[in-house]
């Protein structure tokens, strides 16, 4: 019936213990956070920076990586490449994960989080805030998500009539699944210029955020995917997937070099070239981080790399880490909230979101061993 | 706001969208607004309303003019509240006026005696220009006239006196040394009565508008300070409501045009700018109506002390304010040295080593296996 299988693998590993242990260490600091000391106890935010890792890394990073649903959904249903769909299941699985995760990292960045409820009132939404459209974009984009995801869960439990009538009005959440993202992922960049002159000018690209901001989500979308695909064949042994990568690899080329091409021209036109090569930190990150960016077009290039599993994947990790670099560089390294003000994340801050990221995996690893997630037919 | 407090009474606006040719709502969101400026309540918004919805007899203002460019008239004219025109015109009767008369010569100063004599003790003297007392002041004369007589005969019998405009309340730019004609304010003429000041370069419309206003509604004029000024307009220095005054109080100043400081919006106060010497309401009225930061300190010129006495046109533009309030410390906070900025804890630098370690380790880990498992498939096809 389904072409995806489960994976009958034993859920309790050495690795999953690991990642247990961060979990466990991490709920500590959540307890001091929540219940004890609150947010001032753990974290090291302050009047400049507002904003720490739980906003950077967990939602605004976070929800990027978390684009994998998102570009491969693009690329099956919009452009219509059907050979990648086996490619879907395990790709909204991450989504699904890593946006109901960023949500709950946003939880802890908020001061009065008791009163999360109002983002669902619509009579007390500010339509000043430039919040507003991410936090309603992101909370609906997750009930999306299970909604999308629901097939494998109804499959599971063998829920055939409903599974039926679901599949009759998946496609209008799937077109929702493509819209939204669009929206947020483009606002990410926005909360960029309403930061002002607080961004350092190199990545402060004013009207151009948006565009930079959702190209570097598709870019890391796609590389989620290759990277995950080939995790999931080296960790738990399953076929490679490589003849799909390869046919991604190629895709994501073209976004790098659009990405990278669009991000120089930018500063070109805005007069800002030179402060790429006028020393200090700011001309050290951003070289560091384009440097990310274009190495994996010269690994994507060489030929005969694209069959070469583990090159790809070097590929794909470096666009993360490159995408990851823009974020951070814009959100947090470069930038000046004014005079004194400095941050690093605190100990805690950083054992919290590890710890989430460590549910994020084994979420993973349980779904994976207990519903049909991964794809099962060897294809062509 | 409470329900009562904007009940008009059962009072029929609507001769007023007949004769202003302005919506209800816009009028009454007109007027109160000014009562706002003034700091009165809704109530005072709604008598307001009702005197100028329905003037029981016009006061008529006789409007002399002196030694002046005409400003505090052209700023008035140029006035964006709703009708302007119409408000004015058809609050007060202005029996006479230089700039806005139709008549000329013989027959206009024919018409203002003929309105004094009429309405002695009743009529509004609006003072527009300095009025020059040396050599009998001589150098200004109107009809064969000079300044001087026509301004006491004219105040002899006047209900109420404003000086409108900087030259009219202390002499304005042609009193500045060496003040060759003796120019002097009208306060300083009509020494045995009260003569309340608009003063400014040009002053501000609505603080015209808002005192007569107030006028035409209470029959007496707002409360005033020691320099006869209203006090809801001229009650604070320009420095308490600026919005470049958070960058004053942290030590952060442009100090020349076009400089980083400049351009980011600092303090004006290093390159002379008088707000803290200037009492006027323009950081929170600005001109024009129409927003956007629109007075000099908002479009990044310090502040002249056009309206007060003593700094505009008698201090150099750029010398350094006296400040009223409180003279900026020597040593300013050390903004630098930020207590609830923690720097990088060893831990903390660990935690976040590992991770990005683990995340390339686990991808090296999974690169080899991958090559590895290319090379077998490889192998085992060929």
């Amino acid at each position: 019936m389904s072409a995806h299988k489960v994976l009958r693998q034993r859920l309790i590993t050495f690795p999953f213990m690991l990642l247990l242990a961060i979990f466990l260490v991490s709920l500590y600091f959540m307890y001091q956070r929540f219940v004890v000391g609150g947010m001032g106890a753990v974290s090291n935010l302050n009047g400049g920076f507002a904003w720490g890792i739980w906003v950077v890394y967990d939602v605004v990073i976070g929800t990027a990586l978390a684009c994998g649903g998102y570009a491969l959904a693009i690329t099956v249903y919009v452009m219509n490449r059907g050979q990648y769909h086996p490619l879907m299941r395990p790709a909204i699985l991450t989504s699904l994960l890593g946006y109901a995760l960023g949500g709950f990292g946003a939880f802890f960045d908020m001061g009065k989080f008791w009163q999360f409820y109002e983002i669902f009132l619509p009579w007390n939404w500010n339509f000043n805030s430039v919040m507003l459209e991410v936090g309603l974009c992101v909370a609906t984009y997750i009930l999306i998500l299970t909604i999308e995801f629901a097939p494998a869960f109804l499959e599971r439990i063998g829920s055939k009539k409903l599974l039926r009538s679901l599949n009759k009005v998946l496609f209008l959440f799937i077109a929702l699944g493509i819209l939204l993202p669009t929206m947020h992922q483009s606002s990410l960049g926005s909360l960029l210029i309403s930061m002002g002159h607080k961004v350092d000018p190199l990545w402060q690209t004013w009207h151009f955020q948006p565009l930079l901001a959702i190209l570097s989500a598709l870019i890391m979308g796609f590389s989620i995917v290759v990277f995950e695909a080939s995790l999931t064949t080296a960790g738990l042994h399953q076929d490679d997937e490589n003849t799909l990568l390869v046919g991604l690899g190629r895709i994501i080329k073209w976004l790098l070099v659009a990405f990278v091409v669009i991000r120089i021209g930018v500063l070109a036109g805005q007069g800002k070239l030179g402060l790429i090569f006028a020393g200090g930190s700011s001309s050290l990150f951003f070289i560091v981080e384009m440097a990310l960016f274009i190495l994996p077009i010269f690994l994507l290039m060489v030929p005969g790399a694209n069959r070469n599993a583990s090159q790809l994947l070097v590929a794909a990790v470096c666009m993360l880490f490159a995408g990851a670099a823009y974020r951070f560089d814009a959100f947090l390294i470069t930038f000046n909230p004014g005079p004194g003000y400095t941050y690093f994340p605190s100990a805690p801050e950083i054992m919290i979101t590890l710890g989430i990221i460590s549910l994020e995996i084994m979420l993973y690893l349980f779904f994976v061993k207990k519903l049909p997630v991964l794809h099962g037919a060897k294809h062509a | 706001m409470s329900k009562d407090s904007l009940d008009s009474g059962g009072f029929d606006f609507s001769i007023i969208e007949k004769r202003l040719g302005v919506s209800r709502r816009v009028f009454l969101q007109y007027c109160t607004g000014v009562a706002a400026s003034l700091g009165l309540s809704t109530k005072g918004a709604m008598a307001m309303a009702k005197a100028v919805a329905q003037p029981a007899k016009r006061p008529p203002v006789i409007w002399l003019h002196g030694q002046e460019c005409t400003g505090p008239t052209e700023s008035l004219l140029r006035s964006e509240q709703p009708s302007l025109e119409h408000l004015i015109l058809d609050l007060i009767s202005v029996d006479y006026h230089q700039t806005l008369d139709t008549g000329a010569g013989h027959q206009v100063e024919d018409i203002k005696k003929k309105s004094m004599a009429a309405n002695k003790g009743k009529y509004l003297l609006v003072i527009e220009g300095a009025i020059p007392v040396k050599d009998n002041g001589v150098y200004c004369k109107i009809a064969g006239e000079t300044m001087l007589e026509l301004t006491h005969e004219a105040a002899e019998h006047a209900a109420a006196i404003v000086a409108f405009g900087s030259c009219a309340s202390w002499g304005g730019v042609q009193s500045a040394s060496p003040n060759p004609t003796g120019a002097t304010g009208a306060p300083q003429v009509l020494k045995d009565k009260t003569v309340l000041t608009i003063p400014g370069c040009p002053p501000n419309p609505a603080n015209f508008l808002g005192t007569v206003l107030y006028f035409v509604t209470y029959g007496k004029l707002p409360p005033i300070d020691d320099k006869a000024r209203p006090k809801w307009a001229y009650g604070r220095l320009i420095h308490e409501n600026c919005y470049r005054r958070p960058h004053f109080d942290a030590g952060r100043f442009a100090t020349e045009f076009g400089d980083e400081g400049h351009k980011k919006g600092y303090c004006l106060y290093k390159m002379g700018c008088k707000g803290p010497e200037t009492y006027n309401n323009c950081p929170s009225l600005e001109y024009n109506n129409i927003g956007g930061q629109v007075w000099p300190v908002g479009v990044g010129h310090p502040c002249f002390g056009c309206s007060e006495e003593g700094v505009g046109f008698e201090k150099p533009l750029f010398s350094l304010a006296d400040v009223k309030t409180h003279t900026p410390p020597n040593a300013f906070p050390d903004i630098a040295d930020r207590e609830d900025s923690s720097g990088v804890s060893i831990t903390a630098a660990a935690a976040a080593g590992a991770a990005v370690g683990v995340a390339i380790g686990a991808t090296a880990v999974a690169a080899s296996r991958l090559s590895k498992k290319d090379t077998t498939d490889e192998n085992s096809e060929g």
